[in-house]
């Protein structure tokens, strides 16, 4: 099965706020969209990010074949144990996961 | 209409001089530029500095003051100096002051604060006129007293108050990232949703365009809608482009909360007219019935020793995770007892570069690394103490054996003192809004002639 990143055209996250990150897959076709908003259920992202299911905000957006998603970050931003001050590597783990 | 210009996401990022020429030749009826944000995080504010240097800084904005001479219209800045606090904006002034006399230009400044007395604030929290925002930390009087800055974040209101002074160049502090493009349309009674929408999708320059590293774009709101028009050469917006744009550092692509109401773009509607340029209409504009404006704090957590070795040796690369277990247990033990200190005194973290340094548990990925590199990140509540600590991990470090009966191994250390003081590490704890009669009740704003 192939990766969500190799399906996608770009995958990319970044902080919205001190307080949450957002995760923007940009699938870059109709066929793209469906396979990945389809196959990738909010479940399986909250097992990734040890996150709380109801604590992510998702977007299927069709018209822009994308699809969002936020959630609350585990540490605030720049906290003593934050690892990643801007969010960069969320993006990436979700490009990894594999897909139908 | 109104037409504005925007050089840039952010004064100390550059643009493309021919497209701001280009932007110029437009006649637009103001510049607005972004100082900053909190993307950088927390010390910025918590220590009242800009994160850009001031050479940069100079060079940008004295181009900028040479522009809006020349067209005869305002400049604005929101969130001056990074974070935006008053000594950020006095910072920018102040350099403001150095371009004005060496261009031999005048000008007229008007100068708005954004930062808060904690004692305001805490009158705010008594009287029930501060609420907190979703996964807002818990606030108390102890909390806001430990703040280094307090800063609230402006509106529209507050910017048009500033350019209602007649000002030529306005430096504000903290402003929402679209305050000041969307301020000098709502004055002129352009359509509300069109004018926050295009201040949206303008807050970052090109970014909702092809072509984003180059910078300037135009937005020209009117009585339906909006337009925008990207500057470089090659540099294309297309409804794609620009709607996507509202993804961007936004948790919530439709909605977007500002000083007294939100947008709402659910219904927006992009259409290209042409190759490069996009208008948007039925951008909506909600109103709220209370005027909040949206609060920041830092405060200092802690104040960090860092130490960097890096294990070559393929047996300790390969057992690192022990190694370290090991070695934070011994650390923690020697800690307590040469230094009496209790177990929650102080934290160490040992961070490993080229395995999980930056997912930490979430990582999922295990390769084969050539080497490893162990970062200690010390926390006390001194910088003498965490200093003092992290000298008590340096031997560690050097010379840590997997087992007892090896010969002492030796790692490599990059520098000399292995010990390097990070200062005070700054802590967000605010993510509340205030709510305000006057919209300027929190807020400063003086006028200069310079």
């Amino acid at each position: 099965m192939p990766e969500i990143g190799a399906v996608a055209l770009k995958v990319r996250s970044k902080n919205a706020g001190p307080f949450w990150v957002t995760i923007d897959i940009f699938c870059g076709s109709d066929e793209a969209f469906q396979r990945i908003s389809g196959g990738l259920t909010t479940d399986r992202v909250a097992r990734l990010f040890e996150a709380d299911p109801d604590a992510i905000k998702r977007f299927d957006i069709a018209e822009l074949q994308v699809v969002k998603l936020s959630l609350p970050r585990p540490v605030v931003q720049g906290d003593i144990r934050d690892r990643d001050m801007h969010g960069a590597a969320w993006g990436p783990l979700i490009a990894e996961l594999e897909i139908n | 209409m109104t037409r504005v210009l925007i050089p840039s996401g952010a004064l100390g990022l550059g643009w493309d001089d021919t497209a701001l020429e280009r932007g110029l030749a437009m006649k637009p009826d103001l510049i607005a530029i972004d100082g900053g944000s909190t993307d950088s995080g927390p010390s910025y504010l918590g220590r009242g500095v800009s994160k850009y240097a001031r050479s940069s800084t100079k060079i940008e904005w004295g181009k900028l003051i040479e522009a809006r001479a020349k067209a005869g219209v305002p400049l604005v800045i929101g969130t001056a100096g990074t974070c935006g606090t008053d000594s950020a904006v006095d910072w920018l002034f102040e350099i403001t002051r150095e371009i004005l006399t060496e261009q031999g230009l005048s000008a007229k400044i008007a100068v708005l604060k954004s930062s808060q007395p904690v004692a305001r604030i805490k009158a705010a929290l008594a009287k029930g006129d501060i609420q907190p925002l979703p996964h807002a930390p818990e606030i108390d009087e102890a909390l806001l007293a430990s703040c280094t800055h307090i800063v609230a974040l402006a509106g529209a209101e507050q910017i048009a108050a500033a350019l209602e002074t007649g000002a030529d160049i306005v430096i504000a502090g903290r402003t929402t990232d679209t305050a000041t493009i969307a301020a000098l349309p709502l004055m002129r009674g352009d359509h509300a949703g069109a004018a926050w929408h295009a201040a949206k999708i303008g807050e970052c320059g090109a970014l909702c365009a092809t072509n984003p590293q180059s910078g300037v774009i135009v937005i020209e709101t009117d009585a339906t809608g909006f337009t925008v028009t990207p500057l470089a050469d090659g540099a294309r917006c297309t409804p794609h482009t620009v709607s996507a744009h509202m993804l961007y550092e936004n948790s919530d692509p439709f909605i977007l909360f500002e000083p007294g109401g939100h947008l709402d773009v659910t219904r927006a509607r992009y259409a290209a007219l042409d190759d490069a340029r996009v208008r948007v209409e039925a951008s909506e504009w909600i109103t709220a019935p209370d005027y909040t404006v949206k609060l920041e704090g830092a405060r200092v957590a802690g104040y960090q020793t860092l130490l960097m070795a890096t294990l070559r040796d393929r047996r300790y690369v390969e057992n690192v995770e022990a190694w370290c277990a090991d070695i934070l247990a011994r650390h923690r033990a020697k800690v307590e007892t040469r230094m009496g200190l209790a177990p929650d005194d102080f934290e160490v973290e040992l961070r490993l570069m080229g395995t999980t340094s930056t997912l930490g548990a979430l990582e999922n990925r295990v390769g084969d690394p050539v080497e490893v590199g162990v970062m200690g990140v010390v926390t006390a509540d001194s910088q003498e103490r965490a200093n003092e600590i992290g000298k008590l991990l340096n031997p560690y470090l050097l010379h840590h054996p997997l087992t007892a009966e090896e010969e002492q191994p030796t790692f490599a250390f990059p520098f000399s003192p292995a010990e390097v003081d990070r200062g005070p590490a700054y802590a967000f704890c605010l993510n509340h809004v205030l709510r305000l009669d006057d919209p300027m009740a929190a807020f400063q704003l003086d006028v200069h002639d310079a």
